[in-house]
């Protein structure tokens, strides 16, 4: 009897109670087999073995390698990674923009009023939204995993993976802000007989240039790291620099690119950074 | 009668010379690029190598659906699944007390330096930790496990600190000033205010890290990004296509799983 109460009364302090222990049994459940899954044995870490090799990895990493024939491979790739990331944005927006302008609402006559050719203009915006899904849906690096293998290793894979990726992306942001701007002017002019172009141009272009611009800037820098991720796969570049010496366990050339590359992404970062402020 | 010729401000129209500038500095630097790379661009899209790419892409139809392999298939999904969620829930694990120091609780220094390593572990990507972490746990799903928990720990760091800053300070003066202590007055007053945002981050890296442990079998870290990596270098192509179809049905899914946890257990805000 009193044994009842008390447990009553422990109810009635936490009315949840059911709730949380039933959420968190449910996360305990979920968590087991994902654990197995992914095969997390964090005392593999410690094991003696892979801890010797792991420390005569990173005393190799001290002093970074500084021979001059390495420097001059390094400052190679450094130029590369660059040169693809800003060929692959260019690639990207010669492909997103027309993508933009067919799928953006805000140029589009046939919504203005009722008349001929609704559906037909329906189906193209549709099917230049489905093709920008599509190109972005794959990420990158498999893009450039697949592309490797049908173009050969070398940077030439990269940019084309950079340029269908980030496609599909711009695209999909261009058409956003084209319409999250006031579209009142481009509407104005398509209502007064204007066409696309002239609408896009006139009506568009001058209210939302600023952020047009500045996303294409940060892309650009998202596409800087991107590049070297993709060196990885064999795309060029300092990524492919990368894998190389830490595929031969050379601790020093690792250290001295891995610095290389945070040097080049504050750079980015901050060049992207001013950019920006330059166009605000 | 009047002038026409002049704009409303007085300025006669003439070209903006640092935008012209910058514009064909803005080519030059393109043009630049295309040349540095000197890959044969004319070669690419001759006749020849768009025969030869149109088979490359026909040879990826149709995906192999044979039940052994789709079962393989499924097995290196829920791989992946498993190396993203655990990956997630341990950064978010590392991410709360590093975010404490980051948003300035302890002083000067120690925010300086907890924003310090912040940054270091966000500024290498993923896959770069991979190859460290194939390098200390050996191939398998565990370094990829690791390399995603390290990066995104720095990633939601930050995210979690700044959210500590920009709470409202009331709740936990007022808690101060009646008396309640340090930990309580946190666990009281801004624990249960940051909870739904911090959930909502780190819910939204894991649809970022989904897509990112599919791409780290690349190195040797499991799931179905080793499997595509294998049956690409063997040139199965319609194995490799079965593996993309299943990597786009796990994005999918994970999107929508998200959403809908995100709509359940996070307040919806005005």
């Amino acid at each position: 009897m009193t044994q009842a109460t008390a447990s009553a009364a422990a109810l009635a302090r936490d009315p949840a109670w059911h709730g949380r222990i039933g959420g968190f049994i449910a996360f305990l459940v979920v968590l087991w087999p994902l654990l197995a899954w992914s095969e997390f044995r964090p005392w593999l870490l410690f094991d003696s073995q892979g801890l010797a090799a792991m420390r005569g990895f990173l005393a190799g990493f001290l002093p970074p390698s500084t021979a001059p024939d390495f420097l001059a491979l390094l400052a190679r790739s450094t130029l590369e990674t660059l040169a693809m990331a800003t060929a692959g944005m260019a690639l990207a927006f010669v492909l997103a923009a027309p993508l933009a302008f067919v799928a953006t609402r805000a140029l589009s006559i046939s919504r203005i009023g009722p008349g001929p050719g609704v559906w037909r203009a329906a189906i193209v915006r549709q099917s230049s939204r489905f093709v920008l899904m599509v190109l972005r849906a794959v990420p990158e690096v498999v893009w450039a995993l697949v592309l490797v293998r049908a173009l050969g290793l070398g940077p030439g894979a990269g940019v084309l993976a950079l340029g269908i990726a980030y496609g599909g992306l711009l695209g999909k942001v261009y058409s956003e802000i084209l319409e999250s701007t006031d579209t009142q002017p481009a509407r104005a002019l398509l209502e007064a007989g204007s066409g696309r172009l002239a609408a896009l141009l006139y009506g568009l272009v001058p209210g939302a240039a600023q952020e047009l611009a500045s996303y294409t800037v940060y892309r650009w820098e998202c596409a800087v790291r991107a590049s070297v991720v993709m060196g990885f796969v064999g795309a060029g570049g300092l990524g492919q620099l990368m894998d190389q010496s830490m595929k031969m366990l050379n601790g020093g050339e690792a250290s001295a690119i891995l610095l290389t590359f945070l040097v080049l992404v504050l750079l980015a970062d901050g060049i992207s950074a001013a950019l920006r402020k330059a166009l605000a | 009668m009047t002038t026409p010729q002049t704009t409303f401000d007085g300025r006669a129209w003439s070209p903006c010379l640092a935008c012209l500038a910058g514009a064909l500095g803005l080519l030059a630097v393109v043009v630049a690029s295309f040349v540095y790379l000197s890959v044969s661009w004319g070669d690419l899209v001759s006749m020849e190598s768009m025969r030869l790419m149109g088979r490359f892409i026909a040879e990826f139809f149709p995906p192999d659906l044979s039940a052994s392999f789709l079962a393989r298939t499924a097995e290196a999904s829920l791989q992946t699944l498993a190396v993203s969620s655990i990956g997630t829930l341990l950064a978010a694990l590392v991410a709360m007390p590093l975010a404490l120091p980051a948003s300035g609780r302890f002083g000067r220094l120690s925010r300086a330096a907890s924003r310090l390593l912040l940054n270091v572990l966000r500024s290498v990507p993923e896959l770069v930790w991979a190859t460290l972490m194939v390098l200390a746990a050996g191939l398998g799903p565990m370094a990829g496990t690791l390399a995603l928990a390290v990066h995104t720990a720095g990633v939601l760091g930050r995210l979690f600190g700044e959210t500590l800053e920009n709470l409202p300070p009331t709740a936990e003066r007022a808690l101060r000033e009646a008396g309640a202590g340090p930990v309580a007055a946190f666990g009281y007053a801004n624990l249960p205010l940051a909870a739904p945002q911090w959930l909502g981050y780190a819910l939204y890296r894991w649809e970022m890290n989904i897509r990112m442990a599919a791409v780290l079998g690349f190195v040797g870290a499991g799931g179905l990004g080793q499997m595509l990596y294998f049956h690409l270098s063997l040139f199965q192509q319609a194995q490799a296509m079965t593996v993309l179809l299943a990597m786009f049905v796990l994005v999918v899914g994970v999107d929508a799983a998200s959403g809908w946890l995100r709509q359940r257990l996070t307040p919806a805000r005005g």
